[in-house]
């Protein structure tokens, strides 16, 4: 674990691995209930990183966290979300032979695999999801495509994602949901949040 | 209620920000000279926290339907109530129907317009501000929108000064190097304090950007996104470091050189593109 200074008022802690990252997101958060961290404006959680803004004192709580021992999170910990996913996304067909699969095997696949958002960004609402084995990376469009509708499921590398809305991307799409991801009018505005569980249940169109 | 007779280039509703919500990919967003949005406030006897107009460059023409209090602060602009001139960065009363225009910035981008009792369009996720990177709030300001106005606080205008700054020649930022200064060669980080570059046109809300001059890397394999914060100057492939402001995205990909303090970033903000830059670092 690498605690590194951002500016005067934030920590950036990298670790080795997406679920190192999960693990220490769920031990900043755990330190922050029970009142064991200083105040922090925000936890923002990325590949290999967590990052602490909004510090009064980082220097202080860089020398506590070289200290900490991050328990590994526990594989069902965390709420479900649970996304009724069309699969018949434009991609389907490429990500099938990408993976030396038939599209049928790309839903099985997919639709047995438990995810975790690993962490938000792109837009309010995107999650990055990991779940996947390494082998089912897939690589980005080469062209991405000028607008992808609100809802498609889509993978690019080692990550899942869902459009909270419509918006130009450069990921396989593999399906739809007509899940409302990102409503700021909602409590909770995000259903994607870090740390999340995430399961893609197959639908008939 | 006030109607818009003229929305000049960008003008755009902005109060103090989300906060607390980046984990989500939200945006702090929020006025980007900050210091002039407060004291616009304070001038007709706000909180801090009301929403106030960014003007960009160009100002605005408003119509109040009530008589109102207003007070123009951040890049000095000529302000005009009814044709006649009025005062810049002090309480100003605008009656009923009368228009209250803000001409083009003298120097400086961004002037702010509080409203005494403040912007009062509805919040999203706790702020009212337009954050043009998420997409969350008011669109930006087009002719014949209205916005409606809050309730006055009924305590009188505090005494307050506008402080007019003379516009500087060079844009010189602190800069606090990390998290990512050893991606860079020993002679682009020796030769930063020293290195000239410009602000580039393409600067907005989230970005200031800059040309003129590449910061070359040590390290050349692709960074995974990580949390950015306000004032983070992210290098990307092409060396041009830009300057995050308020409206930048929570995470990226680009390794972030070093970080300017807040204080420093309304000036980045009132900063017009080909005006220099230089980098300070320090500890």
């Amino acid at each position: 674990m690498k605690v590194m200074k951002v500016g005067t008022r934030a920590l950036l802690v990298e670790v080795g691995s997406d679920a190192e990252v999960q693990s220490l997101h769920a031990e900043v958060l755990r330190r922050r209930a029970a009142g064991a961290m200083p105040t922090v404006g925000e936890i923002v959680p990325a590949a290999r990183t967590v990052l602490l803004d909004g510090l009064d004192d980082p220097a202080a709580l860089a020398r506590d966290i070289a200290g900490w021992h991050v328990t590994e999170q526990a594989a069902d910990e965390g709420a479900l979300v649970e996304v009724p996913t069309r699969y018949d996304g434009a991609d389907l067909a490429g990500v099938a032979a990408h993976w030396q699969v038939s599209e049928d095997d790309v839903v099985k696949i997919h639709s047995s695999a438990e995810f975790r958002v690993a962490f938000c960004g792109f837009a309010p609402g995107f999650g990055y999801l990991t779940g996947l084995p390494e082998r089912y990376d897939v690589p980005r469009l080469a062209t991405p495509r000028s607008s992808v509708p609100a809802g498609s499921v889509a993978l690019a590398g080692k990550y899942t994602g869902v459009y909270p809305r419509s918006s130009p991307g450069g990921w396989q799409l593999i399906g739809r949901t007509d899940l409302v991801l990102w409503d700021p009018a909602r409590e909770p505005a995000a259903l994607f949040t870090p740390g999340t569980r995430v399961r893609f249940v197959p639908v008939d169109r | 209620m006030i109607e818009v007779v003229r929305a000049g280039a960008l003008t755009t509703v902005q109060d103090l920000g989300r906060h607390g919500l980046a984990h989500l990919g939200i945006p702090r967003s929020g006025a980007l000279d900050e210091p002039a949005h407060r004291l616009a406030n304070r001038l007709v006897g706000n909180p801090e926290s009301a929403a106030t107009l960014e003007t960009t460059l160009t100002g605005i023409a408003v119509r109040p339907h009530v008589a109102t209090t207003v007070a123009v602060t951040g890049a000095p602009a000529p302000v005009r109530v009814g044709g006649r001139p009025a005062a810049w960065g002090a309480p100003v009363h605008v009656p009923a129907g009368a228009v209250l225009d803000v001409g083009t910035a003298t120097h400086g981008v961004r002037s702010y317009v509080a409203f005494s009792g403040g912007v009062d369009v509805a919040p999203v996720l706790g702020s009212r501000a337009t954050d043009l990177l998420a997409g969350l709030g008011p669109a930006p300001l087009s002719g014949g929108d209205r916005l409606p106005l809050g309730t006055p606080a009924p305590r009188p205008c505090p005494v307050d000064t506008a402080p007019l700054s003379a516009p500087a020649r060079d844009l010189v930022l602190r800069l606090v190097l990390g998290p990512r200064h050893d991606w860079f060669t020993e002679a682009a980080l020796a030769g930063l304090p020293r290195a000239r570059f410009q602000v580039a046109t393409a600067s907005n809300r989230i970005a200031l950007r800059t040309e003129g001059h590449s910061l070359e890397r040590a390290v050349h394999r692709e960074l995974p996104s990580e949390g950015l914060v306000l004032g983070s100057v992210q290098v990307p492939p092409d060396g041009r470091p830009l300057v995050f402001l308020a409206d930048h995205p929570t995470t990226g990909g680009y390794p972030v050189i070093g970080v300017v303090p807040a204080p420093d970033l309304a000036a980045a903000a009132q900063a017009r593109p080909g005006t220099n830059v230089r980098f300070v670092p320090v500890a």
